[in-house]
């Protein structure tokens, strides 16, 4: 026991963190039943399987035919058609479908990029300069945050439409330049990681305001500047009603309305049933690869900026 | 005192970098988010008269006539009613769910934390429209896998239809709260379990004794966020409508906004938002009272 209890500790002078991660597990294993080891791992697998089943099913059923969708096993592999499925759908109308992909890859893409470097040199000024109204300004930001995209559509809807400007690609790219949630994440992470001392001596060798944030503050930002661009994205690619109740003219829509609507056609357009499924395969695969390839700045991201 | 002073004149020498760090997002800020809501405002008081039956309509100030409308509007307020039922189940579920989940990760219980972790968070990478057509086949009677359920229990009828939305929304978010409650229990320093450990309290004893507590924060900043999720509840109904007739254009209060506004009743409508937006922040901004009066005490 003497022997279990001293190497834990002696490890976690080195690495607090991982002794309490897998790497303690064999120490603790002596002291934590087999019944409580089974039981958690059983949660786990449990879990995975409701987390994951559905996307599974997604796959495999994008890859079967029209005939074996309904007649083969529904989460094992029939006939491998996912080519000749994806070649179909992207032959229907005249690739409608990746227009809206195209389409979702602007308004997310570009937008959350923009987004993201003007909420983070917002972010930075309210860190790192004082200026009166400052406090009331960021809480002013701070309350945008609890205002949810949808309550903001139909205003968004009525402002435009006094300009004449829905059913444009400014009516869903422009409101997607905002994050408030990203300005609040750099300030923190601001305050946090960029050393006063570190812009001082940016000024002594001359360099402007403007040029240290770009040259040196944003290095030292990139993990808050990851998880903003990220969580941005996301929101845009996921947002629904302001596309929804702003855009007319399908061309313009993003993928997720294009689904929406071939969804409710199912009923008097059969086959677009299978175009569907394959379509929401594909509108999901650039999100998950995506937080999968950025996971290492996006973890710590969260975990520095997110609950202070 | 005079590290302030300082730091003043600093701020008037940086005018100009002042204003090119904060006039993009001011201005955006402005035109996206206050304009609109002020504009909402303005709109919500005004009424639609005519001269006569076929009169030209004309927009006049109305007061708070769209108001009393909102008041007596039955259907917006059963649609309030039934997110706020839909809340007070999915909300503790969803989160009682991720809270286990997190402690789990972070127990030496579990090997392969790192696949758990991510199996766990990829369904937030689902928009949830997508999310809901996915489950909406998952639920059907005949396309589903899991007939052999589908077929005796209806997912899709009335009654069920507003928990089998809940599951959806579960599905996609628990991962992502998770995940923050998860960044909080790794912000504990290690030491504070370590004595708890030599006493030989177990791994149940040291996360319902120690941990819990500690990620009380991260439960309430998840929690007001589900609520502000629960109330804008859109995207998983507008898309069952598609698959139950159960789901009506009233069945939540951004559903009820969007019919009322297509109409077109846009000042009823805009009446609806601004209450809709004043009773969400009047509740997420009780539960963080409320919890912190909770903690403190």
């Amino acid at each position: 026991m003497t022997a279990t209890t001293a190497s834990p500790r002696s490890a976690n002078a080195v690495t607090p963190r991982r002794a309490r991660g897998s790497g303690s597990s064999q120490h603790s294993g002596i002291r934590e039943s087999a019944v409580s080891r089974t039981i958690a791992m059983a949660v786990m697998v449990v879990a995975t399987l409701y987390f994951l089943t559905p996307i599974w099913w997604l796959f495999v059923a994008s890859s079967k035919t029209r005939a074996d969708f309904t007649t083969t096993a529904p989460l094992w592999f029939a006939d491998f058609a996912l080519f000749e499925n994806i070649a179909a759908l992207f032959d229907y109308r005249n690739a409608v479908f990746l227009r809206w992909l195209a389409n979702s890859a602007l308004y997310a893409g570009i937008g959350a990029l923009i987004a993201t470097i003007i909420a983070a040199m917002a972010g930075y000024a309210i860190a790192k300069y004082t200026f009166r109204g400052r406090e009331t300004l960021f809480n002013v930001i701070l309350g945008g945050v609890l205002v949810p995209a949808t309550a903001l559509a139909l205003p968004l809807f009525l402002l435009f439409s006094q300009v004449g400007a829905t059913n444009t690609i400014w009516a869903v790219f422009l409101p997607s330049l905002v994050s408030p949630f990203g300005v609040y994440l750099s300030r923190i992470y601001a305050a946090a990681s960029v050393p006063d001392e570190i812009i001082e001596a940016a000024r002594i060798d001359g360099a402007g305001e403007v040029r240290t944030f770009f040259t040196v503050a944003t290095r030292l930002m990139a993990p808050a500047l990851v998880t903003i661009f990220l969580f941005q994205f996301v929101a845009i690619w996921n947002n629904f009603f302001l596309p929804l109740i702003m855009l007319r003219d399908e061309s313009l829509f993003p993928v997720t309305l294009g689904l929406y609507v071939w969804n409710t056609q199912v009923s008097q357009i059969p086959d677009i049933r299978a175009l569907v499924i394959i379509g929401s395969l594909l509108s999901i695969i650039p999100l998950i690869l995506t937080f999968l390839g950025l996971q290492r700045f996006w973890q710590s991201g969260l975990a520095n900026g997110g609950l202070k | 005192m005079t590290d302030t002073a300082v730091r003043k004149s600093r701020g008037i020498r940086h005018r100009g970098a002042l204003a090119v760090f904060l006039v993009p997002f001011g201005a955006l800020f402005a035109l996206f988010y206050v304009i609109p809501i002020g504009y909402a405002v303005y709109q919500s008081l005004l009424v639609v008269e005519r001269d006569g039956t076929f009169g030209p309509a004309v927009q006049v100030f109305g007061g708070l006539t769209q108001y009393i409308a909102v008041f007596e509007n039955e259907a917006f307020w059963s649609s309030i009613g039934r997110v706020l039922l839909f809340g007070v189940v999915q909300v503790p579920i969803m989160l009682g769910v991720a809270l286990i989940l997190a402690l789990l990760l972070d127990s030496p219980l579990v090997r392969g934390s790192k696949f758990f972790r991510l199996a766990f968070f990829a369904p937030y990478a689902v928009p949830s429209v997508i999310a809901a057509i996915m489950w909406g086949f998952l639920y059907s009677p005949n396309l589903s896998p899991f007939t052999g359920v589908t077929q005796t229990v209806d997912f899709l009828s009335a009654e069920s239809v507003l928990w089998s939305i809940a599951n959806v929304v579960t599905w996609v978010y628990v991962g992502y709260n998770m995940l923050i409650i998860y960044s909080a229990l790794l912000a504990i320093p290690s030491e504070i379990y370590e004595a708890a450990r030599l006493d030989g309290a177990s791994q149940f004893r040291i996360a319902w004794s120690i941990k819990i507590p500690l990620v009380v924060p991260a439960l309430v900043l998840t929690g007001i966020f589900s609520i502000i999720g629960t109330l804008q509840l859109l995207a998983e109904p507008q898309v069952f409508q598609s698959f139950s007739s159960a789901v009506t254009s009233t069945f939540t209060p951004n559903l009820t906004i969007y019919s009322t506004a297509s109409i077109p009743n846009i000042s009823l409508a805009a009446a609806m938002s601004v209450v809709l937006a004043l009773a969400t922040f009047v509740l997420s901004f009780t539960v963080l009272k409320l919890t912190q009066r909770r903690t403190a005490a």
